[in-house]
């Protein structure tokens, strides 16, 4: 409603306005404005330059075989007939840089976006400026614009830097990576040397298909990301929230201390305890009798077995979960202590007086009051362990290999977060992978937390937990 | 209740003993990555002193530090200034600005690594694998961690504003003379979470460092990383414990000192949902 009296009133306004529809700024810098009139002009300057000097070209060659497949770029870098004696090699002439295309192409798709909500702004603002100059009022001036950006519009200050930071290297960065899953931008069409080529949906094709080894590995990595995170989450809550019932206990005296010495093991940096922990689980040789970590030692002298941490799957799986524990259990520990405390004592003491025992006591009253109150906490803490990169990367780093089973650099206790870090650099590097991996973890994320939210706040539409 | 004691010492046991064995092994005297006993047999401060003289240890800790603190101070601003935007000044674009951050933050946040590499270089030519490209990765993205300042301002009482409002203060004195002081749990919280992140980090550093052969431009988790890679770890293990004791001190005490408004930070936005 109010953009159409905009664009009635644009058409019956005088030649300055609709003059500053082609110059962007001219009618504020003649009725008054001229800080914010200068402002627009340049910006539209600058956007004019930009898109003729460099955009324009970048965005012919991002949208060049988009829809059809094919190069993503013009020329490809080749080797001329010209002999350079000064490094005894043919010449080489450069090329374009398909990676620079998609990113260069996403900024000047953003670019132009900006530009013309700006431009529709200013030409509203001059619209607005011609009929203010009808009725004979004055618009504000430059210090009433500073004033204003510090009251009314103290949001938009607020935001934009953190907006500016966001948007050049976050989102910028992610839709490039996203287009870049619609590529083959691999280890053999590595850029600047070769141009890669848009494919379509042929990447995510070939990595849900159950036929091929990518498919196969893909899906052996996805479940045990699931089977991690679940039981990574549900062992760490619920043996944090056991010991802190038990350190809770009336008997139990020096309660203070206890939580601080556990508290302390979490207060030490991550990296710290991980790494020291995967050099107390080495299995030095893997023989019987070859040494490797203290625990190691340990269990060989009294179990007379050496530990397989790191050369068979299931035990390296099982001690990664032993270890996350550790980590995990003080952690939510700290959190629940301070809820335990604020569940109303009169329940307890009712409960007790009907004749519920302790068990009982626990899951009628303890455990639907903690699932209520951390309820969003469990979900964060199931995406968070999905993405838990630390355990596993510096505990096993992945392994232990399995060349039948697995594919392109995935080995068998990798996640799906550690698998796209290997397909990011090194030898197994393959770039169009690694983002269809990070396409599909998000879409993971965001099925489970729409699913849990909608849930739970149905529940919370019944009203408190009893 | 004797036997519950008991337990209970058992399990602090379980959960000190790797830390303890941490530290006892960075007095340790022999050689090598592997001791076959627990407590070493020569005790000396050997580690400790090769570590500040022989490594370039020194200058890990001094980048992750200026790194840690930079990033910590930029963090704290954005966040602040985001999350009582989104509290408290109802725009017409913040719904879908706050729809769209939640969609943002679903990503894993590696993903993007490649392409904010490649920018880096751009913006950086020179210096692309520095400090400064290190900073800008941890905190340029702050904004998108807004909820728990968020989930606190929104707990700010609205007449406060408003009576400020009637006598006539501006939305910004409101915010830096009003709100602010009133909000030290979550400026603690927020300076503790982003001022640890960077020593804790290993990902982001390892992918900006990867191919530096100048070691000395590291932070102390890539640093000591290398130090237990197969081919150093018989030279470095001791003294990798005793980096292991001299970075963890600090946050450890930092974080036991500050971990009430951590508690209250991370249960808060719980408890509200």
């Amino acid at each position: 409603m109010k953009n159409n009296m905009k664009i009635k009133n644009l058409i019956k306004s005088n030649v300055l306005t609709k003059l500053s529809c082609l110059f962007m700024g001219i009618g504020h810098i003649f009725r008054g404005q001229t800080v914010r009139g200068i402002v627009y002009l340049l910006s539209e300057a600058v956007f004019v330059l930009y898109m003729i000097a460099f955009g324009g070209r970048y965005l012919a060659m991002f949208f060049q075989n988009f829809f059809t497949g094919g190069n993503v770029g013009f020329k490809e870098t080749y080797i001329s007939g010209e002999w350079d004696p000064n490094i005894g090699e043919y010449t080489k002439v450069p090329g374009d840089n398909s990676f620079h295309v998609v990113l260069y192409g996403i900024l000047t798709l953003f670019i132009i976006l900006f530009f013309v909500i700006t431009w529709w702004r200013s030409v509203k603002e001059s619209v607005t400026l011609e009929q203010l100059n009808i009725i004979g009022r004055k618009p504000r001036n430059f210090r009433g614009d500073v004033g204003h950006y510090l009251d009314a519009k103290f949001h938009t200050t607020l935001l934009s830097l953190p907006m500016i930071g966001l948007f050049l290297f976050t989102i910028v960065p992610l839709v490039t990576m996203i287009m870049i899953a619609f590529t083959n931008y691999d280890a053999n069409h590595e850029v600047p040397e070769r141009l890669f080529q848009w494919v379509g949906i042929q990447n995510f094709a070939d990595m849900l298909s159950g036929n091929s080894s990518l498919g196969k590995t893909f899906w052996r990595v996805l479940g045990w990301t699931m089977v991690w995170a679940t039981l990574a989450t549900f062992t760490s809550y619920f043996g944090g929230m056991l010991l802190a019932i038990f350190i809770n206990n009336k008997g139990i005296k020096f309660k203070k201390a206890y939580r601080t010495l556990f508290v302390a093991t979490i207060a030490v940096p991550q990296f710290v305890s991980l790494m020291i922990l995967s050099k107390m689980l080495d299995t030095g040789g893997g023989m019987p009798g070859s040494g490797g970590g203290i625990i190691t030692q340990f269990i060989e002298n009294v179990f007379n077995y050496h530990l397989q941490f790191g050369l068979d799957a299931t035990t390296t799986r099982v001690w990664i979960i032993i270890v996350n524990m550790w980590i995990g259990i003080p952690y939510s520990m700290l959190l629940c202590s301070g809820i335990l405390m604020n569940i109303p004592k009169d329940l307890y003491e009712s409960a007790r007086i009907d004749g519920a025992g302790p068990a009982r006591q626990f899951r009628k009253i303890t455990l639907p009051y903690m699932l209520f109150v951390t309820g969003p906490y469990l979900i964060t803490q199931f995406i968070g362990n999905i993405n838990n990169f630390n355990v596993i990367f510096l505990l096993s780093g992945g392994g232990p290999g399995d060349n039948i089973k697995y594919t392109n650099g995935a080995k068998s206790t990798d996640l799906l977060i550690t698998w796209l870090y290997k397909l990011s650099l090194g030898t197994d590097r393959n770039y169009k992978l690694a983002s269809v991996i990070g396409i599909l973890v998000f879409v993971i994320s965001a099925v489970f937390s729409l699913v849990v939210y909608n849930r739970s706040s149905a529940v919370q539409g019944e009203g408190n937990f009893q | 209740m004797k036997g519950r004691q008991l337990i209970l010492t058992c399990l602090a046991i379980l959960w000190i003993v790797p830390l303890f064995y941490l530290i006892i092994q960075s007095f340790r005297g022999e050689p090598g990555a592997w001791s076959p006993t627990f407590f070493p047999q020569q005790w000396t401060l050997d580690n400790y002193k090769r570590l500040f003289t022989e490594t370039n240890f020194p200058s890990w800790y001094r980048n992750t530090f200026i790194i840690a603190l930079v990033s910590c101070i930029i963090t704290t601003a954005f966040v602040l200034a985001v999350s009582y935007a989104f509290s408290r000044i109802k725009f017409k674009a913040r719904k879908p600005m706050m729809n769209i951050m939640l969609i943002l933050g679903m990503f894993p946040g590696f993903m993007s690594m490649s392409a904010v590499y490649f920018l880096l270089k751009i913006l950086l030519p020179n210096n692309y694998q520095s400090m400064a490209s290190l900073i800008i990765v941890y905190s340029a993205g702050a904004a998108l961690s807004y909820y728990v300042a968020k989930g606190f301002f929104d707990t700010v009482p609205n007449s406060l504003d408003e009576a400020a409002r009637i006598d006539g203060a501006g939305r910004a004195r409101i915010f830096f003379e009003i709100i602010l002081p009133l909000s030290k749990s979550i400026i603690i919280y927020t300076i503790l979470i982003s001022f640890i992140a960077p020593w804790c980090d290993f990902i982001f550093v390892s992918y900006i460092m990867s191919g530096v052969p100048d070691t000395s431009k590291y932070t102390v988790a890539l640093g000591m990383y290398r130090w237990l890679e197969r081919e150093s770890i018989q030279q470095y293990f001791t003294t990798f414990c005793a980096a292991a004791v001299v970075v963890a001190t600090p946050i450890t005490l930092l974080f036991m000192w500050l971990q009430k408004y951590y508690v209250e930070g991370v249960t808060g936005g719980a408890v509200k949902g």
